[in-house]
């Protein structure tokens, strides 16, 4: 059978659907990993032992271990205590994933801001909490953008995995109806051409956000 | 010429014992300091003497291991409250500026006072204003500080400090960084304010400076008070055989 590359831009558009549900996924899990991640960072730079330690051991399980694995635990793992649908399993799963690397580019970001920005702060009276929040925050994301930027297309791509728990998603799609006709190749190159327009879309309004954030910088 | 004392009996800040290690270095032996209302002192000594982190410890910047320290007549506790109360009265003015980056002048200047004092925006920018004229810069208030010079920089450090109404100023070595021919600038603005009787306890290598504007000189090393004076016998008889070298070395 030779390939029949014109059924790409026929079926293109049956995909869509699919590739909207990997969107929400990909959003709803990069949503969650930015304010678990900011969570966490803060706990890894914080002189509390205890949260430090427990930060520390979240970022280094989770970086440690195959994020199929983790998709699985949510899924299967958990069922036993609570029983949870395909879609939620995957969103918890990759937030929880994405938390991790988040965590240690904000962990980076904050720490690459001169140590005197925070003594001025502090200098004129301002608590630990409104230098961080007015002065070093500000500051430490936007250093943080281009890493976040990748950690987001990267987030993009690993939804793909939520294939493997029954998320009608983009691969899945592609894959059913290869097996149907056996024109994997086809509907294959259909799901990587959505990546790829997601992955570019995303990676031109990260470069924007960066240059329009550069305007005070040297 | 002799100067007129102008400065009251009144303390502003009383440093007691206060002694600092970084590590096993120890840096601050048992420092005792007082500054008067209205007194400017002028800290002057070699590199790694101590001047640098008994400023900072005076703001507590740095921790000290013992000793206490008192502002008017209030001791301050070594809670985050406290601290911060006296800190809004207690300008701090680095070597290095420290401006916020992400913030026009106008907007440097204006944010303790808003975030801090919560001070109304109208208010804070009217006080800005009248800052920057002060120090001379009031036509870049919109600029960012990535576009200014380093003397333009500590000004507007200067009127950062300033716009939090401080009784006290610390300058830790507010010229060192400047290429020689900003460094003017700079101390004209803190002569100006000496004048209009800020207390002011600073960190400096600029001897015409302290001779000019000092109404008293200490100078360390090693983490000690090794002398202190007037400028006109500190200068013209130094006692310490250590002071004397140093005076021979830079003037």
């Amino acid at each position: 059978m030779n390939y029949d590359f014109s059924l790409i831009i026929e079926k293109f558009p049956i995909f869509l659907p699919a590739a909207l549900e990997t969107l929400k996924i990909a959003a709803a899990s990069i949503l969650m990993g930015v304010i678990l991640g900011l969570i966490i960072a803060f706990g890894r730079l914080s002189k509390h032992k205890i949260i430090y330690y427990l930060s520390t051991l979240y970022v280094t399980i989770i970086r440690g271990t195959p994020i199929i694995l983790q998709l699985f635990i949510v899924y299967y793992g958990l069922a036993n205590i609570i029983k949870l649908d395909p879609y939620p399993s995957a969103i918890i799963a990759f937030g929880v994933h994405n938390a991790a690397y988040i965590a240690e580019i904000f962990r980076g970001s904050i720490l690459s801001i001169d140590k005197g920005q925070m003594e001025a702060a502090r200098s004129i009276g301002m608590s630990n909490f409104l230098a961080m929040r007015r002065i070093i925050l500000p500051q430490a994301f936007k250093r943080a953008v281009p890493n976040l930027g990748n950690q987001f297309i990267i987030a993009v791509k690993d939804s793909s995995l939520a294939s493997t728990i029954a998320v009608r998603e983009l691969l899945l799609k592609s894959q059913q109806l290869g097996s149907s006709t056996f024109r994997f190749m086809e509907y294959l190159l259909i799901a990587g051409i959505y990546y790829l327009i997601i992955t570019v879309i995303l990676s031109f309004f990260v470069n924007k956000l960066e240059k329009r954030l550069a305007v005070n910088e040297r | 010429m002799v100067k007129v004392a102008k400065r009251s009996d009144k303390s502003m800040i009383r440093v007691e014992s206060i002694n600092k290690s970084f590590g096993d270095n120890q840096v601050l032996h048992d420092i005792n300091l007082t500054v008067h209302e209205g007194e400017v002192v002028v800290i002057i000594g070699p590199s790694g003497s101590g001047k640098s982190t008994l400023l900072r410890c005076i703001n507590f910047l740095e921790k000290s291991e013992s000793g206490q320290i008192y502002f008017g007549e209030e001791l301050v506790v070594h809670k985050e409250n406290a601290i911060n109360k006296m800190r809004q009265n207690v300008g701090m003015v680095f070597q290095h500026f420290y401006l916020f980056p992400h913030m026009t002048v106008l907007g440097n200047i204006i944010e303790g006072p808003i975030q801090v004092k919560g001070m109304k925006k109208q208010e804070a920018i009217k006080l800005a204003e009248e800052l920057l004229d002060k120090v001379g810069l009031l036509d870049k208030k919109d600029f960012y500080p990535a576009m200014l010079s380093g003397g333009e920089k500590q000004r507007v450090a200067i009127a950062r400090a300033l716009a939090m109404s401080p009784k006290f100023m610390l300058f830790d070595e507010p010229t060192s960084a400047l290429d020689p021919e900003l460094v003017g600038d700079v101390l004209n603005v803190m002569n100006q304010l000496a004048k209009e009787g800020m207390t002011m306890l600073v960190v400096t290598h600029e001897m015409g400076f302290a001779k000019e504007v000092a109404d008293r000189i200490i100078f360390m090393d090693e983490g000690k008070i090794v002398e202190e004076g007037n400028p006109d016998s500190f200068f013209l008889n130094p006692e310490n055989e250590r002071v004397k070298d140093f005076l021979g070395c830079i003037i």
